[in-house]
This record gives structure tokens, C-alpha cells and sequence, in this order.
């Protein structure tokens, strides 16, 4: 069957990648040996979105079925099925300490859900969005949105505020920079900016790939020194952070890259285009296939 | 022809079924599914001709598809192990029970509702009895047997049939109570008997007399007539009291009497007792077997039994006199009291019985009921001959002049009494609890009420006034609890004619005039209308008139308002047409909004459009986690005492102009973007960033304009928003803390060397020392070099100042002074000098002293957010703030970026050559 994987995630110590498609499934692989570990099998939809907890035990996945699935790795068993969303649930992300997920929906709203106590309801509704969210990044005390709106929203829960930058474009991706100052954004102006978190002044803005239909991905390498992102050419394109001149530009294949994600220490970067995903490393340059 | 045909033909059975081409064949059923069922719905399972047809029971078994279950055997102290035992029908099918003669088990109805099958010759026999005895005791029985009458009994009481009368087809004349004449009298004069069928007019009748059976009772014995014979219970049973045995009892019912069946005064014990045989083992208690003979059974006194105490002739003679008195009293009943019954101590009160009134001469025990004719339908004259037969001739006009359409105030008026003071409604009287406890009662018949009471009007008052006191009170109380009830939600009438009139517009002549027939009432409803137009909302209370009593007031409150929805304007009908919206808030005009409001986004287009982000484009709110998400984040509760969710909300005039305009209430951050970009706009491009179209300077004096402006406000408005940020010490310390190590986990790996770099990026060193850095080596330790570095930084911070200060006075007023006064976040600034404290260098004093509070502060908050970026990360910092700078400072600066990068290279990926190299081109190419 036609498996579209439209995210890939690699996990926090990038030891395991998450995929999740059209085919109602989230798979976890093995980076290393790019074997097919479990399967997780509960979604009514295609799933979005997926993320794993810092301690690999839990893993939290949205779908279209307007649901946020709490997962148990090891047994595969739905631990939480959370409902409240009006719409599609574009993007998941579990907390620091795993202890609340936080998912954005199609209806504007990002919803953060308990995970240890038995409530159902989520404790809080960020609702300020006028349009669906479409990625969403949680930092130990923070919390960063991208709407469609074309604006990022940081909520401080530190300081007890809400910082909106205006980009005028519907946000495709938003990141925390590595060290944590900087967010990365990518909106549908084909274009990605990296702005000051702390006075949202735009530090620089990498442009020269396509991205004007499609939610694409992008993310900072494992050292902040280069930005990178998908591109609807089918290329990965990198850019020095510094300069802001492509430095690099990675073909994949013929389709969109959909989604893509740094390993948090090594210099490997995982690809998603439709059906596959690639692995790219370093120096001897191992290319896996992992498709379904 | 082929119709003739089947004419002719004669069909013989039953057709087959049309076969329908179109419908297709039916299937056969197939085996498994042709099943029979027995008269229960049970299937019947086949299993061949040879092995006994149907089977029995389940599968040949008894029982169910479970089997039996085992009795459980249960014995306990309490609970004693019945006896259960298994009958046949128990193994046996239902349908076989006839078959072996076993009665169905079925629920019937028990003795006690079956209507009793009296024997109706004994009923006879004692009916007859009955009226040969003074009292009929036995009858009494009868009464208190439940009512059991027999189907025939009901039957007959439903085709009109009455207990006491007889069967049989009605007669015209009433029989005549024979009167037997015995001897040769003269038979009773005829006049009367003539003058008696006067009255037995043609449509009387009457129902035949009850026949009563002769008693067929068979005299078996040899005795005399009525005579019953000593009964030998009577004779021998000997109770504590002497009875005086009757031997002409009015008993004839003998049988019921002589063993089993007593009568009901006498409780009388089984078994033998008395003074001749002793108690016996049966006996319980021992009775005075001894026989004790008393006086009293001898009557020595004329008059009466001595009393039973046993005083008699040793009392004193006071008490004894008034119990002989008594006896006196009794004497006259001596002989007469029934068994079973006592004297009364009080005598009855004498009934005065009124003698019938004397019947006038011409009076007639029948009623004709004349036929109702309606006076509308026949001719008047007709009318009026009916009316005059009636006997009640209204020569008054029906509206007004009938007393009986009068009300109250009007009957008052033509009186001339004055108005009755207190309370009008006796609802008034009630107690608070008491009235809602109606009105709540009242308001489930309210509907019903309204439908009924909708009829009610001019014409129909009359009826009305008639219907009665209840009637009255029930509207009174209606109207009351209407105004009681007229808090609820419920749109009641009233409101709605509110509604319907509450402009002022309308003409009230245009208007219809429900009530010009009482003038008084009519000028009340005009009041009434044009106070609802001049939008009084108890303007119905206020037009009424305070004299009427409550129901009347009720009453007419009904009607106008009925009358106001009835004619109601024209315009209202349309606007009935729609419904307001419903508001949950208690104030209609008002909304809930967010408290901080969006900047305009105009403004950010632009900024976009000419990429100034930062400022412009950034807006900040005050926000509420939720506690237990801080708590999930392990961070504490920034607004700890406020009980809000998310944004602030305040509630704003609906429709209030200001709602439209967008306030800039917003915290501005701690640098105006602006100012950057315009110095750079104003020094040209200079980095790679800054590629605004030349187009675009136009604008640029606008946005300075904005900037400008938006800072005055921002500063104006910094002062409340920090004081309302400024967090509570305890708290906001913890915070500290934890951020503290936070940080200290980061920075760990850093050298000071790196802080001397932060604030090299923050002041820009001569060119002079950068070149002698760059050019000193690559591979020197940034610890040795830092101090060096710093004690110039100090120096260049100087020299920079008063080049800053050169720049206020150019156009740009924003280019450096906003960097100035744009404070920190209030709440960094406190952990801040801890945080200096603990991790970062301790600055030299003249630098603080040069450069004021407020550079101090802005370099801290760098500080702090410099503090651990990367080494990449802050070259380009560097440039972006070198653009703003002289052109010179940036390239040397970035020259000297780059040799500290080289420092720091360890960690990086790209080569460090490479990355030198590439900044080098940079900044040539800047040069150009």
C-alpha cells in the first residue's frame, strides 16, 4: 500500500526515528540499523504528527481524527486517547519531563493535555490563535506556536507572557534555536527567518528554496551553524547561519520533502519524502531506505 | 376474446398467485430454515416419523439448553432447609398436564373479589326474620361485609336497576299498597285514588314492586309455631353474666346458631366450663369455679340491677344517690337494652325535627323542562313569548343596565358607597412563603389558564362576574403572580405588548378602542398605551386604578395587555418578526474582549514589507498559565494571586467607538528595531540583511514617524506595566534560582574570555587592537587575552558613547537613544546583578560609572541573552549590529569576530579556516 510520511521524528537522544503517515500508523525504526521496530496501530486517520518523551518510554501522536494518542513504547498500548479538538491536530509535542503534551489543532487552538492524572480535559486552552496552528515547540519554559495567522506566538510561562511576532505569512515551522535564543520560522513565502527570541528582531532570512503550498519542515543543525530546510524542488537546502548563503543543497529525490530533523548531537539529518525516509550521515555518506 | 372466455369458465379452488415477470423467482426456503413452533413460540425439533416426531422437551431432555440447576442444599439456624420436593408435573411438558388430568396452574382471582354467591332463599328468610325483631343485630353483619355484588347485580344496576326495586318492565301507575280488608268493610273511598293519578302524568313511571319469596323453610320439628326450643349452649354455657334466655328468640335462623356460628356479643369459650365441672385442661385461665351467688341475680329491688362494684348499701349515700339515680334513669330502659349495648351516660341531644313545609294547593311534584330556544335563530316576538313564559322578563338593555353585568365599582358608584379600605386581595394576607408556594403552583396552570381566560372580554363579562368568587380570586392571584413572576426570563404577555408599543412614534388615535363602551376603562388603556410608547416598563401597573380591588385590577391588567398585543401597531408586527439575541452577560451592551488588543496590522505589513521586524512587528500580552501547567513545568506561578486564565479580559462598551481603535498598550521591548533599521537605511546597506528596496526609504520617514511616536507611549506607559509586572520578591527569586542553574549548566563550559567577548560585541573595540588581536595569533588562550580585551572594551565603551550622543542629533532621533531608555524586562533586572554575581565578570567600576544606569542595565540584559550563544551566533549578531554602527567598526569588528571564533573553533563543525575566510569575503564585499 501507498504509505505517505509526511514527518519524520527523530527521537531525543536520535537513537530512533518516528514515522507516521497516511496509513493510520506511527512506526518506530532503528537509525542505525533502519529496521522497523514496532508499529503502532489506533489512529482513525492519518497521523500528523509524533513526538517521544526525553526517557523513550512514551511517545504522543495527532491525527486527523482530531485525537492526541499517548503510546506506550514498549507495549504498543494506547495509554491516552485525548479528545477535544474541533479539527485536524497538526502537531504534537510532549514537555520537558514528558509530564503534558501540547497539541495544535486545525482549530486554532493548542491544547495541553495532563499526562499524569486521569483528566481528560485538557488544563489549559491557548486560544489566541485566529487561524489552525501548524507547528508548535516547547522549550523547558516555554512554548512556541506557528499559526497560519502568519504569526509565532511564544508563551512565557516564566515570565507570564505572550510575545507575537508578525511575519505576514502563514507559518510553516517554527524551532528554537539550539542554545535557545534564537526561533527559526518558515512561512509560505518561501522564505526562513531566524529572529531574536527575546525582541523578535530577524537576525537573518534564508531564502532561495519553494515553499509556497505545502507544510514544510526546518530545523538548525545540531550546532546551530546551519540552517536548514525542505523545499517543494525535492531538495534540502542549507544555508550558513552567519551568512545566509546556501551552502548546501541536498537532493532527495523528485518529490517534496515533506519534513526533516537534525540528530541532536551527531551531524546526521533525516529526510521524509513521500513513502520514504532517508538517513543522511556525515563522512561516509550511509544512505538508508526505510520505506513502507 | 380471451376475457369472454374466462368469463365462461368456472374456477375451482384457490388461484394461483399472478406470476409478476419483473419480480424474480422466489427461492425456495431451504431446510434449516422451514421450522415449526408449537402454541409457545418454542421450535419443534423434527427428527423423523421413526424416531417419534417432534421431540420433547429440550432436545429430547427436560428442561432448558442450561439444564437443571442444582438445588443448593441451605440449612441454618435461622433458616431452616425446606422440604423441597419435586411434583410430576415438574418432568412434565405443559401441554401434557390436561392430558393427565393435572389442573392448569393459573392465576385466578381469589374468593374475596369474586362477587359472593349469597343463597338467596336463606337472604329471604332473614329479611323476613328482620322485620319480626326490634333490632335487626344480624344486619348489622351485613353492612360491614364488603360490597360484593354479583355481575348480575351490576349488570342490572346499569340498565338503571335499583337495589329495592323490582324486575321487570316499568309501570305508569304506582301500585297501590294493598290493603287487605278482612270482614265486609266498605272499601276505602275512591276520591282520592282519582285525585292521586292527577299527578301520575303520562311520562311518569314507576318500577315494579319487589317480590319477596315466601320462605320455604321446612318446619322439621314438632314444636309450635315460632318456637325454638331450648337451645342447650344458651342453657348450659353460663357466663359471668345471667342471660336471659329467650326462648322466642329472633333467631330463626337456627342452624347458623346452634354450634358454629355465634352471635356477636357473646365470646363464649370453647370447651366446658362453669360451676358444676371445674376448670378444664384446656382451659388458660381458672374462672371462678366456685359458684358465687349474687343478689343481683335476684331482682329485689323494682327498678334495676344494683350496680356491679359490689357497693351497694355501704357507700355513702351522696354517691350512692346519684348512681341510684342513674339506675333510675335505666329503669326506663329495663328490659328494652339489646344485648351487647349500654346505656349512654349523656342522653343524645333531641334532635329538633322541623315539621315538612305545608304544600300550596296548586302544587305539582312534577317539573316540566321547557325547551331552550335561542332568541337569535326565531323571530323576536317568538323570543319574547318564550321569555315572558320563563317568567323572567328583561326589559333592560343586556350591555349596561342588567344589575347582574355590573361590577362591583360600578354597583358601588350607583350606591354611592366609598371604596373599601385594606387590603384588596385576601393573597395580600398571606405570608411571603405561602404566596410563592401559590404562584408556584399557579404559574403550571398558567397556560391553561390563559387559553381559557383569552375569551374572556367586554362581552363576555357578564359570565365572568357570574363564574364566582373562586374564579375571581384565581385571577386575582394570577395577575399577581404574574407580577411576581415577571422577573423570570419567560417573555411574558406583558413584556411582549411592551415591546410591541415602545416606540414613540405610533399614534395612539390610529389605534383601536377595545373598550369605548366604559369609558373610564377606555381613558385607563389609553393611559396605559402611551406609557408603554413613552417606554415605562410598569406602565400597566401605574394606569390601573388603585381603587379596584386585586382580582378586578388583575383582571383588567389582563385585558390590556391582551388588547395591547391584540392592536398593536403595525411596525410591531413586523418587528415581532425578529427576536433579540440572548446575552448571557447581565449587561446587554457590553462584551468580553481581550484587554491587550493587537497592534495595527497594517503597520506590521509594512514592517515586514520593508523586514523591520522586531518592534513593529512584536507585540506583548500579559498572559496567565494555568497553575497546574506550571506546575507540569515546574515553574512558578507567575501571577500567583490572580485567579485568571490566559489573556485578561475586560468588558467594553458593545458598540463604543473606542472598540475600533487600536491602542498601543502594548510593553515595548527593550530595543526599538526602528532605530536600527532607519540608521542603516540612512548609512546604506551594509549587511546581507538589510536588502530593502530603494523604494522603500519613503516609507522609512514614516516609520521613524511610528517609531517615535510608539516610543513616546511605550515610555509613558512603561511605568504602570513594569510596576504591575514587578513580581512578588519571594517568588520571582525562586525563579532566579532555577533559571540561575540553569544557566550556570550552560555557561559551565564557557570561558570568562567569552563574557570579555559579549561586551566586545556590545562596545566596538579601535580597529587597531582587533588587527593586533587577528594578527597576534589564532591559537592564543581567550583567557589570557580577556583582560587585555576588557580593559580596552572599557575605552572603546567611551568612545562609542560620545559617538552615540553625535548621532542624537541627527535626524534619527531613535538610532541610539532608544537602545537607552527602552528598558529591560523589569523582572531581569534584579536576577540580573545576582546572576553578574555568580557567573559573570565583575566590570570594572569607571565603565559603570561612564556609561550610566541605563547602559548598564542593557548590557546586562545582552549579558544575559548573549551569554551562552554560540560562537557563530554571535558574529552574526556582531554584524547586525555592526550595520548600525559605522561602517569601519563593523569590518574590523567582524575581523576580530572572526579571529575569537577561531578560539572557540574546538566545538564548531565547519573548519575554522573556512569560516574565516568566508568573513573575510564578507566584509570585503561590504567594503565595495
Amino acid at each position: 500500500t501507498f504509505c505517505f510520511c509526511p514527518l519524520s521524528a527523530m527521537t531525543i537522544d536520535g537513537n530512533y526515528l518516528l514515522t507516521c503517515g497516511s496509513d493510520k500508523t506511527l512506526r518506530l525504526w532503528s537509525v542505525g540499523r533502519g529496521t522497523l521496530l514496532k508499529t503502532y496501530t489506533g489512529h482513525g486517520y492519518e497521523v500528523l504528527d509524533a513526538d517521544g518523551s526525553y526517557d523513550n518510554s512514551q511517545l504522543c501522536s495527532c491525527s486527523s481524527d482530531k485525537t492526541v494518542i499517548l503510546w506506550d513504547v514498549a507495549t504498543g498500548q494506547v495509554t491516552r486517547k485525548l479528545r477535544g479538538h474541533a479539527g485536524k491536530v497538526n502537531c504534537v509535542r510532549f514537555n520537558e519531563e514528558a509530564s503534558v503534551i501540547l497539541s495544535g489543532s486545525i482549530d486554532g487552538s493548542v491544547r495541553c493535555w495532563d499526562t499524569r492524572s486521569r483528566k481528560m480535559e485538557p488544563i489549559q486552552i491557548l486560544d489566541e490563535a485566529r487561524d489552525g496552528i501548524s507547528s508548535l515547540k516547547v522549550s523547558e519554559h516555554e512554548l512556541l506556536s506557528g499559526s497560519v495567522d502568519g504569526r509565532v506566538r511564544r508563551y512565557d510561562l516564566r515570565m507570564g507572557q505572550l510575545h507575537v511576532d508578525f511575519i505576514n505569512s502563514p507559518i510553516t515551522c517554527v524551532c528554537f534555536s539550539q542554545d535557545g535564543q534564537c526561533t527559526l520560522t518558515s512561512s509560505l513565502d518561501s522564505s526562513v527567518r531566524l529572529l531574536d527570541k527575546n525582541t523578535g528582531e530577524m537576525l537573518g532570512e534564508y531564502v532561495g528554496h519553494q515553499n509556497k503550498s505545502y507544510k514544510l519542515d526546518c530545523c538548525l543543525s545540531n550546532k546551530d551553524t546551519h540552517v536548514l530546510s525542505c523545499s517543494e524542488d525535492g531538495h534540502v537546502y542549507y544555508w550558513d547561519l552567519v551568512e545566509g548563503s546556501i551552502s548546501l543543497k541536498l537532493p532527495v529525490g523528485k518529490g517534496v520533502v515533506q519534513s526533516l530533523s537534525f540528530h541532536p548531537t551527531e551531524p546526521c539529518l533525516l529526510t521524509a519524502m513521500e513513502g520514504s525516509v532517508q538517513v543522511w550521515g556525515a563522512v561516509p555518506e550511509v544512505k538508508e531506505e526505510a520505506a513502507d | 376474446m380471451a376475457s369472454d372466455g374466462e368469463e365462461d369458465f368456472v374456477t375451482y379452488g384457490i388461484a394461483l398467485e399472478p406470476l409478476e415477470e419483473d419480480e424474480p423467482a422466489k427461492r425456495p426456503l431451504p431446510i434449516q430454515e422451514q421450522t415449526v413452533k408449537d402454541e409457545k413460540g418454542r421450535y419443534m425439533r423434527f427428527h423423523g416419523a421413526f424416531t417419534g416426531g417432534f421431540s420433547a422437551g429440550y432436545f429430547n431432555t427436560v428442561g432448558s439448553k442450561e439444564g437443571w440447576a442444582p438445588s443448593t442444599f441451605v440449612s441454618s439456624r435461622q433458616q431452616k432447609a425446606e422440604w423441597q420436593g419435586s411434583r410430576p408435573e415438574d418432568f412434565m411438558d405443559e401441554e401434557d398436564f390436561s392430558e393427565h388430568g393435572i389442573a392448569p396452574h393459573e392465576i385466578t382471582t381469589t374468593d374475596d373479589f369474586v362477587s359472593r354467591r349469597r343463597n338467596p332463599i336463606s337472604e329471604k328468610a332473614q329479611a323476613i326474620s328482620s322485620m319480626q325483631a326490634s333490632f335487626p343485630a344480624d344486619r348489622l353483619l351485613d353492612f360491614l361485609v364488603p360490597a360484593r355484588t354479583s355481575i348480575g347485580v351490576e349488570l342490572l344496576k346499569k340498565m338503571g336497576w335499583k337495589e329495592g326495586q323490582g324486575l321487570g318492565p316499568r309501570v305508569r301507575k304506582r301500585p297501590k299498597a294493598e290493603t287487605r280488608t278482612y270482614g265486609c268493610e266498605i272499601p276505602p273511598n275512591s276520591s282520592e285514588e282519582s285525585e292521586e293519578e292527577d299527578f301520575h302524568l303520562e311520562n311518569v313511571t314507576f318500577a315494579p314492586k319487589d317480590v319477596m319469596p315466601v320462605d320455604f323453610t321446612v318446619k322439621d320439628d314438632v314444636r309450635g309455631l315460632g318456637y325454638q326450643g331450648l337451645d342447650p349452649l344458651q342453657a348450659l354455657g353460663g357466663g359471668s353474666e345471667p342471660v336471659h334466655i329467650n326462648l322466642f328468640s329472633a333467631e330463626s335462623d337456627r342452624t347458623s346458631s346452634l354450634f358454629g356460628g355465634r352471635s356477636a356479643g357473646q365470646q363464649r369459650k370453647r370447651g366446658v366450663a362453669g360451676q358444676a365441672f371445674g376448670v378444664g385442661a384446656l382451659e388458660d385461665e381458672d374462672a371462678d369455679i366456685y359458684h358465687r351467688d349474687t343478689m343481683s341475680n335476684y331482682d329485689s329491688v323494682l327498678g334495676g340491677e344494683e350496680p356491679g362494684d359490689g357497693l351497694y348499701g355501704w357507700t355513702a349515700p351522696q354517691q350512692y344517690r346519684r348512681s341510684q339515680k342513674d339506675t333510675m334513669k335505666d329503669a326506663s330502659y329495663l328490659g328494652k337494652i339489646l344485648e351487647g349495648f349500654t346505656l349512654a351516660s349523656k342522653a343524645a341531644e333531641t334532635k329538633t325535627v322541623f315539621p315538612p313545609p305545608v304544600l300550596p294547593r296548586d302544587f305539582k311534584p312534577v317539573h316540566y323542562f321547557r325547551p331552550v330556544v335561542d332568541s337569535s335563530t326565531v323571530s323576536p316576538q317568538l323570543a319574547k313569548a318564550l321569555e315572558m313564559s320563563h317568567g323572567q322578563v328583561s326589559n333592560q338593555p343586556l350591555q349596561q343596565g342588567s344589575r347582574h353585568q355590573l361590577d362591583s365599582s360600578q354597583r358601588r358608584e350607583l350606591l354611592g358607597e366609598s371604596s373599601i379600605k385594606g387590603p384588596n386581595s385576601v393573597f395580600e394576607l398571606l405570608s411571603a412563603e405561602d404566596q410563592q408556594k401559590l404562584c408556584s403552583i399557579r404559574s403550571t396552570t398558567q397556560e391553561r389558564w390563559g387559553s381559557s381566560g383569552g375569551q374572556v372580554s367586554e362581552v363576555g363579562r357578564a359570565a365572568t362576574v357570574a363564574s364566582g368568587v373562586a374564579a375571581a380570586k384565581l385571577m386575582a392571584q394570577r395577575a399577581q403572580s404574574r407580577r411576581l413572576l415577571s422577573t423570570e426570563s419567560v417573555p411574558s404577555p406583558e413584556t411582549e405588548a411592551f415591546t410591541a408599543w415602545n416606540s414613540p412614534t405610533i399614534d395612539i388615535s390610529s389605534a383601536f378602542r377595545p373598550f369605548e363602551k366604559n369609558p373610564h376603562k377606555q381613558a385607563r388603556y389609553e393611559l396605559y398605551i402611551s406609557r408603554l410608547k413613552q417606554g415605562e416598563k410598569d406602565a400597566l401597573d401605574q394606569s390601573l386604578d388603585p381603587t379596584m380591588t386585586e382580582w378586578e385590577r388583575g383582571r383588567e391588567r389582563d385585558e390590556f395587555v391582551r388588547a395591547a398585543l391584540l392592536y398593536k401597531p403595525r411596525s410591531s408586527c413586523l418587528a415581532s418578526r425578529f427576536t433579540r439575541s440572548q446575552h448571557d452577560e447581565d449587561d446587554p451592551d457590553s462584551v468580553e474582549v481581550t484587554r491587550d488588543q493587537e497592534n495595527n496590522v497594517d503597520d506590521k505589513q509594512s514592517a515586514v514589507g520593508m523586514k523591520m521586524f522586531g518592534k513593529l512587528t512584536r507585540d506583548t500580552f500579559e498572559w496567565h498559565p494555568d497553575k497546574l501547567l506550571c506546575k507540569r513545568f515546574n515553574i512558578p506561578d507567575p501571577y500567583p494571586s490572580s485567579g485568571i486564565v490566559g489573556m485578561p479580559k475586560v468588558k467594553k462598551d458593545k458598540f463604543s467607538v473606542f472598540n475600533f481603535l487600536t491602542v498601543t498598550d502594548t510593553i515595548l521591548e527593550e530595543k526599538s528595531v526602528s532605530s536600527t533599521s532607519t540608521s542603516q537605511a540612512v548609512a546604506g546597506k551594509r549587511s546581507r540583511w538589510d536588502i530593502s528596496a530603494p523604494g522603500n526609504r519613503v516609507d522609512d520617514h514614516l516609520s521613524e514617524f511610528l517609531s517615535i511616536a510608539r516610543n513616546s507611549t511605550s515610555k509613558s506607559q512603561q511605568e504602570p506595566v513594569t510596576s504591575a509586572a514587578a513580581l512578588p520578591p519571594p517568588q520571582h527569586a525562586a525563579s532566579e534560582v532555577i533559571e540561575g542553574r540553569d544557566l550556570e549548566q550552560k555557561v559551565a563550559e564557557k570561558k570568562d574570555g567569552e563574557e570579555e567577548e559579549e561586551e566586545v560585541t556590545e562596545s566596538r573595540p579601535p580597529m587597531d587592537l582587533f588587527k593586533a588581536i587577528f594578527a597576534s595569533s589564532s591559537d592564543e588562550k581567550s583567557s589570557s587575552s580577556s583582560e587585555g580585551e576588557s580593559e580596552n572594551e572599557e575605552e572603546e565603551e567611551e568612545v562609542e558613547g560620545a559617538a552615540g550622543l553625535e548621532e542624537i542629533k541627527k535626524p534619527e532621533p531613535s538610532s541610539t537613544t532608544p537602545c537607552a531608555p527602552a528598558p529591560p524586562p523589569p523582572s531581569h533586572t534584579g536576577p540580573d546583578s545576582v546572576q553578574d554575581r555568580e557567573f559573570g565578570p565583575v566590570l570594572p567600576p569607571p565603565f559603570l560609572s561612564a556609561l550610566g544606569e541605563e547602559r548598564q542595565k542593557r548590557q546586562k540584559t545582552k549579558k544575559k541573552h548573549k551569554k551562552n550563544k554560540k560562537k557563530q551566533k554571535k558574529q552574526k549578531e556582531r554584524g547586525k549590529k555592526n550595520s548600525k554602527k559605522k561602517r569601519r567598526r563593523r569590518e574590523e569588528e567582524s575581523s576580530s569576530n572572526s579571529g575569537e571564533s577561531d578560539e572557540d573553533q574546538g566545538t564548531a563543525v565547519l573548519p575554522s579556516d573556512d569560516l574565516l575566510r568566508r568573513l573575510k569575503n564578507l566584509s570585503k564585499n561590504a567594503l565595495r
